[in-house]
């Protein structure tokens, strides 16, 4: 199964064939989340019009986690195997994983300060995401950092996986510490704890942020292949 | 388990041949300690109160400094390559060589800090305290500290490099061994916080050899 995937040209056409499809769906299901959440949606009884952040914000955060998983899944597969593609998914995941990243952190700072008169407060939640940002940034130096490609992509595949430790830490932050932060209400044992009206849009959010991710690394890896395609054939004209 | 002293031992010479690596990483504890009085001002309440911190955060980045040359001067001048080849675990060699850091450095460091906490007026309640969190914690620091040892091995700009990878799993560490010592001083129970350090020295200790194990592989392929 994974070798028959493992094949670039495979790949190409199959990613070829899927892309616009990922688009669309991102893009219909996003513009249906914002619909419902800006305009559909109640206000919340204490927060007011500000708890509207929360269907930009929550979904920006799980694609943060989302990212740094396949990375560190794709990581580990490319570590094992050696799949080619793999090692291409993991580096294509992490600036992805870090733009989701330092969203969920600039949008929880902009619905921080009307709900917790501060921009920015120390708490574990806030702190280990934080943590995420800098290891998808220590992620990306120490893939750039070799002279030999290769060498980059095998150094960063173990930090990826020394990292993944952080993972587990935050999502369970707010259960493990009393944080300002609230804690899950969705994913959670016994179901989640929040109404409907604003579950959907929620649910709409994440599944089309979900497609974005998808879209964004497709593009990214053909882009990838591209360019290696294209040093491949600059080598062979230098040594012809 | 001889070969294991024996690197130690190895090691250890090397550094008290060189002399001026454990002196200049206490030096700069020590002299990073002091700025922050002279920037944040003198008052002895305040210098009291972030006293804990400012020797954590001190010692965290002085255990960072010599640690770029745990794996460096091995692998350039090619006794890496040897030690990987030789019928004993890369692992164990990981180990060996975190000890002798720990040795050279942490252990130079721990001594230190009581000094530095005279100097910041900390309560005296803290200085126990403040040893025995460091002596727990700088083991776990030696121990993340070679996995981005090993990882930065032939990059370029390694220094900067390894701050960068290592400084954020540092993280952990710093807010548990400042909270304990904030806790003595307070006279709150501190034994969650050092149950915490423990359990990030058992986990680190199977786990970082191993990783860096794999990463000294793949900059020796």
């Amino acid at each position: 199964m994974l070798h028959r995937f493992a094949n670039p040209a495979r790949f190409m056409r199959l990613s070829g064939v899927l892309l616009p499809w990922m688009a669309g769906a991102a893009i219909i299901l996003v513009a249906a989340g914002l619909y419902m959440g800006l305009f559909v949606a109640p206000a919340d009884f204490q927060q007011g019009e500000s708890v509207r952040i929360m269907y930009v914000h929550v979904p920006n955060a799980w694609m943060a986690l989302f990212s740094y998983t396949a990375m560190a899944v794709a990581s580990a597969v490319a570590l094992i195997w050696k799949h080619p593609l793999a090692d291409l998914a993991a580096k294509s995941s992490a600036p992805i994983g870090a733009c989701f990243t330092f969203l969920a952190l600039l949008t929880g700072s902009l619905w921080g300060k009307p709900m917790w008169g501060a921009f920015w407060v120390w708490d574990a939640r806030l702190t280990s995401m934080l943590v995420l940002f800098f290891l998808y940034l220590g992620y990306l130096a120490l893939y750039n950092a070799f002279d030999d490609p290769t060498r980059g992509a095998r150094a960063a595949a173990i930090l990826a996986l020394v990292g993944f430790v952080n993972v587990p830490i935050i999502k369970f932050s707010v259960d493990w510490w009393n944080t300002l932060h609230q804690p899950a209400s969705v994913i959670k044992m016994g179901g989640p704890s929040i109404d409907s009206t604003m579950l959907w849009p929620l649910l709409l959010m994440a599944i089309g942020f979900n497609f974005l991710y998808f879209w964004v690394l497709l593009l990214r890896m053909r882009g990838e292949i591209h360019a290696n395609k294209i040093r491949m054939i600059r080598l062979r004209q230098v040594h012809g | 388990m001889g070969r294991f002293w024996h690197i130690i031992r190895r090691d250890l010479q090397m550094a008290m041949k060189q002399g001026m690596d454990s002196f200049m990483v206490v030096m700069f504890f020590v002299i990073a300690v002091v700025l922050f009085p002279l920037g944040a001002g003198p008052e002895a309440n305040m210098l009291a109160r972030i006293s804990a911190g400012v020797i954590w955060v001190a010692a965290l980045l002085a255990s960072m400094l010599s640690l770029e040359r745990l794996f460096q001067t091995d692998y350039e001048d090619g006794s890496l390559e040897l030690l990987s080849l030789a019928p004993y675990p890369l692992e164990a060699v990981v180990l060996a060589k975190v000890c002798a850091h720990w040795l050279t450095t942490g252990l130079p460091l721990i001594a230190a800090a009581p000094l530095l906490a005279v100097l910041l007026n900390m309560q005296t309640e803290g200085f126990v305290i403040l040893a025995a969190a460091l002596a727990l914690g700088t083991l776990s620091l030696s121990l993340i500290g070679a996995v981005g040892a090993a990882l930065i091995l032939g990059s370029r700009r390694g220094g900067v490099l390894l701050s960068l990878l290592i400084l954020p799993l540092y993280i952990p560490v710093l807010i548990f061994g400042v909270s304990a010592v904030d806790a003595a001083i307070g006279g709150f129970p501190m034994k969650a916080q050092f149950l915490i350090l423990g359990g990030f020295f058992l986990a680190a200790l199977p786990l970082c050899p191993w990783a860096s194990a794999a990463a000294l592989r793949q900059a020796l392929e």
